[in-house]
């Protein structure tokens, strides 16, 4: 017989209770709230009102970060199908021009993925194009950083980080380059295996343990597999997470402007606006690489066939990134030593492990180099406008020009084909070029950035070019101008200028007296507050007529 | 407002921080048309609603691409032949991303609130109660571990350590044959030519006859032994075997004495790997007998036996005697008589031939 399934509220033996009626949270704040009871939520997210500040430059280490998470998502998709095997098959796919051609496994499943695979090859060259945009947008981030200065005190770590990142992400590229052995990765292969042989002492020692024996070997393939798909993604992960910790620690840096100093930040909360725009912004990247996959070719290995050691395809060409150290190879003339029975090749160390080697260490240094130079220990959270710091900007634009020389001389015959001129002659060029150009870029950048500052302090004086010609009554002819905003004269006179180290009771060392006063020397002198109101009393009583020019202004605008 | 914290260290470089012109403060705030229109408000609100609405029909255009369009169906857009599986599939999917983010950005410039604000600095350094904390804390730790009286427990860990860097390092001596004398002897210093062996077109491995090759003529040829090896040792002995055969005017290049019995009335053949890095060099002129390399652009004069005349190249292209069989065949006298490729540090190659050797 049943109980009666009833409870007696009256029993004696049974406690009733209600839920406990807590203040009943919003809707969203629900699920928020059962997870904070569980981990401490709001303690681990901090300030999601965070503030950053908006600019358009702050956007290229954002287009690196979300093309590093699009490199993830397409790079899973295609360990699915990839074999990293140099095990030699006969191709039996889809491909009718390759049936029956030997190949390595990892070309054949390139082959497959590019064919068999319903959007194989969209997100193989969705993967491609990120990698290329990824050390690109890390590139054009690095320099945004060191030409406003972002990298002074306290990023210093900040940007020995990002250094890091750069360096490995070319690794983590060639490395993606060489898996799909094809006729054109096999190449870079074979000159990385000539690089490493090169190497004074351990060359060859040093290429027996990377390729297991001689090139090219079976081994190569999965090495770099693993190189590609967990070593090097793993550092990349765990530095970028660094790298975004310290972003978040130091505060983003700002642009002077009015209301903005060191000591504050003025922009616009993470929640909801930067949830929105940097959100959307990594879909607009994301979308940019998968239109770039569906319309424009990358990499098309089955053209280029499956690796052959005696065979090369002219105007073979590494990856973007890869250029400047090709073109380096390409014009260092044939130095070999031999001592004591040995032979030293120069001619390949030098461009190569040496030119990587001093980019990457010069980069690593300069902040410190300028630290010592202007003997500035101060924090800067407000970034320099490139013009006012010339010699940095002047020597950014020289490594720049460099860099172009070289990336330049990775295509010497290119240009020798397209221009119709001799190939050794462009080779020669350049070889003076690489020296040459950055030393004349280093001078009219200085120039163009005394020019600014000069153009700057006219400005501050005697305002703005209307573009209304007015004609005096006795004939004349000036243009009006227009007095600044305040903001304005702020934000352009705000900036310190760095001045010439001077013994002061401390001693300082002669090398470091001569490097402070070339960084400091040619700098116009930020207009006083003397002078401006000099100049504004000048103008108002000319009444429109254009102020003559100050002692230290060149306006040159005198009709 | 511009005191700064350049202020505060002021030891070195005097950085004038201080403005002639007074900060005005924080810029007011404009609104924006869509703040104070409602009209564009609701404009903006529709435009982003559409944009979201459009994700849904490009996300079923992507499916029906994917299980309509066939894999092999080709599509002719300015007379470029696109894949017209792959150019629809990412068509369809870029497109939606894109609609996702230029709505959220949509969103974000012209409905969002957008007042800016103002928040503290501090400077990165922690404050000095918590150094001194950590310090007093680290003080009453190194007490507590007794390392000072028992130092030998320190040292004795770092050293051990120290040694244990030297399992996991000589763990990787296996990484790859160790290039002994012996074992370079055997690899990188030699390849498959030897005494007798045919030389075959590099395609269809048929011999070549002395007298079938024309002055001016360029054959791209292996051993015949080549064709006995498959996988990774036919590749690496590809690598290393790969030559070129050229005919040229024998009155018109020079053969140095040492080389007279090296070639066949003009024919001579020449390792095809390049001595700079290792590419196959294959761009021929026949006028000048330079042989060029697409790699890096090394120049080989192949009427001297060899030797470098542009480029980054320092040894010249190694030279393999050959001489003719019974039957006219093309058959090496020996191996090269120097390594071919790169070279490399164990070797003094200043021994190779050079201009002016005899």
């Amino acid at each position: 017989m049943a109980k009666p399934a009833q409870i007696n509220p009256s029993s004696p033996a049974m406690e009733v209770r209600t839920p406990p009626q807590e203040e009943s949270p919003s809707k969203l704040a629900a699920p928020a709230k059962w997870v904070d009871d569980r981990i401490g939520l709001a303690k681990l997210l901090g300030n999601i009102r965070k503030i950053f500040p908006d600019h358009w430059s702050f956007l290229l280490g954002e287009i690196a970060l979300y093309s590093f998470v699009i490199l993830l998502i397409t790079g899973i998709f295609l360990t699915i199908w990839f074999k990293p095997s140099m095990t030699e098959v006969e191709y039996a796919g889809t491909y009718q021009l390759m049936r029956g051609v030997p190949m390595s496994e990892a070309f054949a499943s390139t082959l497959s993925l590019s064919f068999d695979i319903r959007g194989g090859l969209l997100v193989r060259q969705i993967h491609h194009w990120a990698a290329m945009l990824f050390v690109a947008a890390m590139t054009a981030h690095m320099l945004r950083v060191f030409f406003t200065g972002a990298f002074r005190k306290p990023r210093e770590l900040n940007w020995l980080i990002g250094v890091g990142l750069l360096s490995i992400g070319l690794i983590e590229g060639f490395a993606g380059y060489s898996l799909p052995d094809d006729l054109l990765s096999g190449t870079g292969l074979r000159f990385v295996d000539g690089l490493v042989r090169s190497i004074p002492l351990i060359g060859t020692w040093a290429e027996f343990f990377v390729f297991g024996g001689e090139f090219p070997g079976d081994l190569i393939i999965p090495r770099l597999y693993m190189v590609h798909i967990l070593l090097v993604p793993g550092l990349l992960l765990g530095l970028i997470s660094a790298h975004m910790a310290l972003l978040v620690y130091h505060k983003h840096t700002q642009w002077p402007g009015p209301g903005r100093t060191q000591r504050n930040i003025q922009g616009y909360p993470f929640f909801p606006i930067y949830v929105a725009k940097a959100g959307g912004f990594f879909f607009i990247v994301f979308a940019v690489t998968i239109l770039m996959g569906a319309f424009m070719q990358i990499n098309p290995v089955w053209i280029f066939g499956p690796y052959n050691p005696a065979q090369v395809t002219a105007g073979s060409q590494p990856d973007w990134y890869m250029g400047f150290v090709e073109g380096a190879i390409r014009i260092i003339p044939n130095w070999e030593w031999h001592l004591w029975g040995t032979t030293w090749s120069w001619n390949i160390f030098l461009p190569g492990v040496g030119l990587m080697g001093l980019l990457f260490t010069s980069l690593a240094l300069y902040p410190f180099i300028e630290a010592w130079i202007t003997g500035d220990t101060s924090e800067h959270h407000l970034l320099d406008r490139p013009r006012n710091a010339p010699v940095r900007t002047g020597l950014g634009v020289a490594g720049m020009a460099a860099y172009g020389m070289f990336w330049l001389s990775g295509g010497n015959d290119i240009l020798a084909t397209q221009f119709h001129v001799s190939l050794n002659a462009v080779t020669y060029f350049m070889r003076a070029a690489v020296f040459v150009v950055p030393v004349l870029a280093f001078i009219v950048t200085k120039r163009i950035c005394l020019s600014l500052q000069r153009a700057d302090r006219d400005r501050v004086l005697h305002g703005s070019e209307s573009g209304v010609i007015v004609r005096s009554p006795d004939g004349g002819y000036s243009e009006a101008h227009q007095p600044l905003s305040q903001g304005e004269a702020y934000t352009l006179t705000r900036h310190p200028q760095p001045a010439a180290l001077v013994p002061n009771g401390k001693k300082v060392g002669r090398l470091r007296q001569r490097l402070s006063h070339w960084y400091a020397a040619g700098q116009v002198p930020k207009p006083t507050a003397a002078e401006i109101a000099e100049a504004a009393h000048h103008a108002a009583v000319e009444d429109g007529h254009d102020a003559p020019a100050l002692e230290g202004g060149d306006s040159g605008d005198t009709p | 407002m511009s005191t700064d914290i350049e202020k505060a260290h002021p030891e070195h470089g005097e950085l004038t921080p201080d403005s002639p012109v007074p900060d005005p403060g924080v810029e007011e705030h404009v609104p924006r048309f869509t703040d104070v229109d409602q009209a564009a408000a609701d404009r903006a609100y529709r435009q982003i609603v559409g944009m979201l609405a459009l994700v849904p029909v490009l996300v079923i255009g992507f499916l029906v691409v994917y299980f309509a369009v066939p894999r092999d169906a080709e599509l002719m857009v300015f007379g470029a032949n696109l894949k017209m599986q792959n150019t629809l599939l990412g068509l369809t999917a870029g497109l939606a991303a894109l609609l996702i983010g230029v709505s959220a950005i949509q969103w974000a410039r012209v409905l969002m609130s957008d007042e800016e604000i103002v928040g503290e600095r501090h400077g990165a350094a922690s404050p000095p109660e918590a150094r001194e904390r950590v310090l007093a804390d680290l003080e009453t730790g190194i007490e507590g571990s007794s390392i000072r009286r028992r130092r030998l427990i320190g040292s004795g860990m770092a050293g051990a350590l120290g040694l244990m860097v030297l399992p996991a390092v000589v763990s990787l001596a296996d990484l790859g044959p160790w290039p002994t004398p012996a074992v370079r002897a055997e690899t990188i210093e030699k390849t498959i030519w030897a005494e007798g062996v045919h030389l075959v077109n590099d395609v269809t491995y048929r011999r070549l006859k002395a007298d079938e090759i024309e002055v001016g003529q360029l054959v791209n040829a292996e051993p015949e032994t080549l064709q006995d090896l498959e996988g990774t040792a036919y590749q690496q002995a590809k690598a290393k075997a790969a030559i070129i055969i050229v005919r040229m005017d024998p009155n018109s290049i020079r053969i140095p004495e040492s080389r007279q019995d090296w070639q066949v009335n003009g024919i001579l053949c020449y390792s095809k790997i390049c001595t700079h890095v290792g590419c196959p060099i294959s761009l021929w002129e026949q006028q000048t007998h330079h042989l060029l390399c697409p790699c890096h652009q090394s120049t080989f004069d192949l009427g001297n036996s060899g030797v470098v005349v542009f480029g980054p190249a320092a040894r010249s292209l190694p030279q393999l005697p050959i001489t003719t069989d019974a039957d006219g065949y093309l058959v090496a006298r020996s191996d090269f008589t120097v390594p071919v490729g790169p070279s490399f540090f164990e070797r003094d190659s200043s021994k190779d031939f050079v201009e002016g050797d005899r």
